[in-house]
């Protein structure tokens, strides 16, 4: 290789280097707000904000799920396994809203603890199966339990 | 090996090879895209859970593994062009932009009409899609880039670099569900373990994976070919192409 192409080779190198080293520099300076939810252990250890809104991610506890007879309000129970949040919401459920399902709410936290959610999404998690598989499953004993590892931190 | 390059990376050679190689590209891609088709709708079973919606991965997922594949060929060739100076990865980096930029599109998209009856919204400002988003700028700022430089050899040499900054957001997009809490779920396929989907469904994927990199491959050589044909026009080999044309004259 001749001297010329060997000094645009290293600017090629050293373009991408710059701008990777400036880039995970400003990502881990703003890794809090990259971060899309919180999760119920950080919401009890106090480490969301309690002024403004934010999003709340985790499991819908089985069994934790109460709904009014006569108009859509709804509360619920999240949990990362470790803490557990309760969440009271008035609307429409996503498809994909069941016990033991990932969610990520949007609202705010009430002084008695209880998250007010203006939006609920469900999060659906990385694994793929035929409904047969899963019913396989199940009556095998194998509960197929959500994996997505970030509720499972 | 350093030999083939050389002649490869001649306009002429790479001129032939398309000519050669071109056909039989667009037809692989269009036996695995009926296969593929076939598969996805048909002999894959629904999800456990979405129901039949989940099928729209087939066209979702191959478009988004398309579009952060297509940058790095982007970048690729034009850092060659940038460094070697050689005539024919120019012609690829421009070939690429347009091709990328409707898969980012389609990515985006597809996610989105997937994205509202499953997780309840068409969008979400979460690491996943915005750094998607941020790709499929990059897309169309280097086309218009490109467009906004008459000199082509000082249009690749812009172009190139942008693509070589704008590098540092694949391993971003790809990374993102695992380096931050996403509403877009983690990776399926790529996992180091065993991937997490049931192999009836995930065969026609791959099927569709090939046929996409097929009619990637098949175009982005077409459009190629069309870029050296224009670059070369007053050479004395594409002169003689064109008067060897049937009822062609000069």
């Amino acid at each position: 290789m001749n001297p010329k192409r060997k000094k645009l080779l290293m600017i090629v190198l050293f373009i991408l280097l710059g701008v990777g080293t400036a880039t995970t520099l400003a990502l881990k300076a703003f890794q809090e707000n990259l971060m899309y939810f919180f999760s119920p252990s950080q919401v009890v250890k106090g480490e969301a904000p309690t002024n403004r809104n934010f999003r709340i991610g985790g499991l819908v506890t089985r069994g934790s799920v109460k709904r009014n007879q006569q108009d859509l309000k709804v509360s619920f129970v999240l949990t990362d396994t470790i803490s557990s949040v309760t969440v009271s919401y008035e609307g429409i459920l996503p498809d994909l809203f069941r016990e033991g399902q990932g969610i990520v709410a949007n609202g705010s936290l009430r002084a008695d603890g209880v998250f007010v959610a203006d939006e609920v999404l469900a999060k659906h998690d990385e694994n793929y199966m035929p409904t047969e598989v899963a019913d396989a499953l199940e009556k095998a004993g194998v509960k197929h339990e959500y994996t997505d590892k970030h509720q499972l931190k | 090996m350093w030999e083939w390059i050389i002649k490869f990376a001649s306009p002429m050679h790479f001129y032939m090879l398309v000519n050669r190689l071109a056909p039989w590209l667009g037809r692989a891609a269009g036996v695995l895209l009926v296969i593929g088709l076939y598969g996805s709708l048909f002999y894959a079973p629904a999800d456990y859970q979405q129901g039949e919606s989940f099928r729209i991965i087939y066209v979702h997922v191959p478009s988004a593994w398309m579009s952060m594949f297509i940058y790095m060929n982007l970048a690729v060739a034009g850092a060659a062009g940038l460094i070697w100076k050689t005539k024919v990865s120019d012609a690829i980096a421009r070939s690429c932009a347009p091709l990328g930029a409707s898969f980012t599109f389609l990515a985006l998209t597809t996610g989105s009409l997937w994205g509202k009856p499953m997780w309840g919204a068409w969008w979400v400002w979460d690491a996943r899609l915005t750094s998607e988003l941020i790709l499929l700028f990059l897309y169309l700022g280097y086309i218009a880039l490109q467009s906004a430089i008459d000199d082509r050899r000082m249009a690749a040499r812009a172009g190139a670099i942008l693509a070589l900054v704008g590098v540092v957001n694949i391993p971003i997009i790809h990374y993102s569900v695992i380096w931050w809490n996403t509403l877009h779920q983690g990776p399926t396929i790529s996992k180091l373990d065993a991937p997490s989907i049931d192999t009836m469904m995930l065969i026609p994927l791959l099927i569709m994976i090939a046929a996409f990199m097929c009619y990637f491959f098949a175009l982005v050589l077409v459009r190629a070919r069309l870029e050296i044909i224009e670059q070369e026009r007053s050479s004395k080999w594409v002169q003689e192409l064109v008067l060897q044309q049937p009822g062609q004259s000069v």
